[in-house]
């Protein structure tokens, strides 16, 4: 049959192309555009200025230090439960699945707001938190916890689909030839979901820097001291520092960007090795 | 099912594998979930179990709060369907025809995933204020977007876009060309072929990516917030005053909003599930 019955006429083609690509446009590009032309208002010189700022400094220090510690956990904990998920059959695991991925149905903000019931100075354990004499909330630990939460699926929910399509056959077949359970994991398993995992961390990664809600509640907008570059964009935007905001958020735009053509990379290289991609 | 009547959580298949951890592996992502995820959320449980009758009555008739949570679940469905309706557009450009740069707008299309809520927050705001590219377009026709009800919903279709073209753009690769070829033999014509046998095949999956989007949208808060203008009764959606009742040290208030908006996204999501298992048994599969 010929192919003219499956093709739209050219007309109705580029009519349909030219709309998704204004829509685009319109919503994707021009915002990242405006970003980059607003954080250039003042030249190079006013961005370099707004950037070299000390609290600028420090709340890129203290974002990359909870990317630090929020990231390996989420990988930890990603190769565990896929482990578990994907090698082993049990009652209860699509209750299991489901309760990881419940992370991204709660808003933001009540990510945040749940650690402040739990640890804040009126929450469930806030009298014990305060008898440690420690702090959690609008501290570091209380950023990283609720970093954590929004992260929480991301390197899991790339890692179990993979693990479980790959099967057990090459496990257990290492494992009968005498290779020990680590060994048989780092050898075997590990190199199978390398693509997977570094999706997944891609993915975490991103969030992880750029989370603001969740961060946002639990921060208590100290600066120097429990900024992020998100919160600190907000700072520098309410005081009509509109150069140094969007220069912080020009550095945030670069990352997202980056992230994008890695995993683009990714997928092109690997399209069977990476499970789906989504959010 | 027979896995319902063991134990939760027992393996099921002892004998037949050799593969070691599942213990420790299983204990560990049942610990790290319970204290990350489950402990934090039953916080809020008990905090709502702790308020009284008449603290919610008092919280769920502020008009206030209830014009918040219309905003949220009104704008969100709002963008949600535009969303659905430009998804699949994008989508179906994206699946269906070749042109120049085709992989760079699919790469493009993650975009706000990646971008950091805040900075698409302030972005475009700076579009849609009156002085902005876009804004100061719209201003002589006399339509505002920025600080407006209207910009909650712009902000909501930014973060809501890629939900639907990547649930949709999968299914729609593999619609068979077949039939789309007998629907062409038997005198169809394309507009009859997309409402009549594509359109039915890629529903379900147009219905998914609705709900994603309206799920990211009711509790979106970064890009929204720089945009919405924040007036109470009018531009205020409800995760922000749920920050606002907590700047005031309002926890039942902040509680009992986070208590109900979780609820209707629960009932939301799980109608959605409903209709789709409907629509299976319907269609026989």
């Amino acid at each position: 049959m010929s192919k003219s019955a499956t093709r739209d006429p050219a007309w109705a083609r580029w009519s349909l192309i030219l709309l998704a690509l204004a829509f685009l446009g319109l919503f994707l590009v021009l915002p990242l555009v405006t970003v980059l032309v607003e954080a250039f208002a003042k030249g190079w010189a006013g961005y370099v200025k707004a950037l070299s700022s000390d609290d600028t400094g420090s709340s890129i220090r203290l974002t990359l230090m909870v990317a630090a510690i929020t990231v390996p956990l989420n990988i930890v904990f990603g190769l565990a439960a896929s482990w578990t998920i994907a090698k082993f059959d049990f009652a209860g695991k699509s209750l299991l699945v489901s309760l990881i991925e419940l992370p991204f149905s709660v808003s933001p903000v009540i990510s945040g707001l749940i650690y402040v019931l739990l640890f804040g100075l009126q929450g469930l354990l806030g009298p014990w938190v305060a008898e440690h004499d420690t702090r959690i909330i609008f501290a570091v630990p209380g950023i990283t916890l609720a970093t954590l939460f929004v992260t929480f699926p991301f390197v899991a929910r790339e890692l179990i689909p993979l693990m479980e399509e790959q099967g057990r056959e090459e496990e257990e077949a290492a494992l009968t030839l005498g290779a020990s359970g680590l060994l048989t994991f780092w050898l075997v398993t590990v190199p199978n979901v390398r693509w997977g995992l570094l999706y997944g961390v891609l993915l975490c990664n991103a969030r992880a820097m750029g989370e603001f809600g969740a961060v946002s509640v639990v921060s208590g907008h100290i600066r120097g001291l429990t900024n992020t570059m998100p919160l600190h964009v907000e700072i520098l935007y309410n005081e009509y520092d509109f150069v140094g905001a969007f220069a912080v958020a020009s550095l945030l735009a670069l990352l997202a960007l980056v992230t994008l053509a890695a995993k683009s990379t990714l997928e092109w290289w690997n399209r069977g090795e990476i499970a789906a991609s989504g959010p | 099912m027979t896995a319902a009547s063991l134990p939760l959580l027992r393996r099921t298949r002892v004998a037949s594998s050799v593969i070691p951890g599942f213990g420790p592996t299983l204990g560990f992502t049942l610990l790290y979930l319970s204290l990350i995820v489950l402990l934090p959320l039953a916080a809020l449980l008990i905090k709502a179990a702790g308020t009284t009758f008449a603290q919610w009555g008092a919280i769920l008739t502020d008009p206030r709060v209830l014009s918040a949570l219309s905003l949220s679940f009104g704008g969100a469905v709002v963008a949600a369907l535009i969303n659905a309706v430009f998804g699949l557009l994008v989508a179906w450009v994206l699946v269906r025809y070749s042109f120049p740069g085709r992989k760079l707008v699919d790469a493009f299309v993650d975009l706000p995933f990646a971008l950091p809520t805040a900075v698409a927050g302030i972005a475009l705001t700076a579009l849609y204020s009156p002085r902005g590219w876009i804004g100061s377009l719209l201003e002589p026709l006399g339509i505002k977007v920025a600080f407006t009800p209207a910009g909650v919903v712009v902000a909501m279709v930014f973060i809501g876009l890629p939900f639907v073209v990547r649930t949709v753009e999968p299914v729609l690769h593999d619609v068979d060309l077949e039939l789309e070829e007998a629907a062409a033999s038997l005198g169809a014509d394309r507009l009859q072929t997309f409402l009549r046998v594509i359109l039915p095949a890629i529903g379900p999956s147009l219905l998914t990516g609705f709900s994603l989007a309206l799920a990211r949208a009711v509790g979106e808060y970064g890009s929204v917030i720089f945009i919405a203008g924040n007036l109470p009764g009018i531009s205020e959606i409800a995760p922000l005053l749920i920050v606002t009742k907590l700047e005031q040290y309002d926890y039942v208030g902040a509680t009992a909003i986070a208590a109900v908006m979780l609820a209707i996204s629960f009932v939301l999501l799980l109608a959605v599930n409903l209709l789709q298992k409907w629509r299976r048994a319907r269609m026989g599969g």
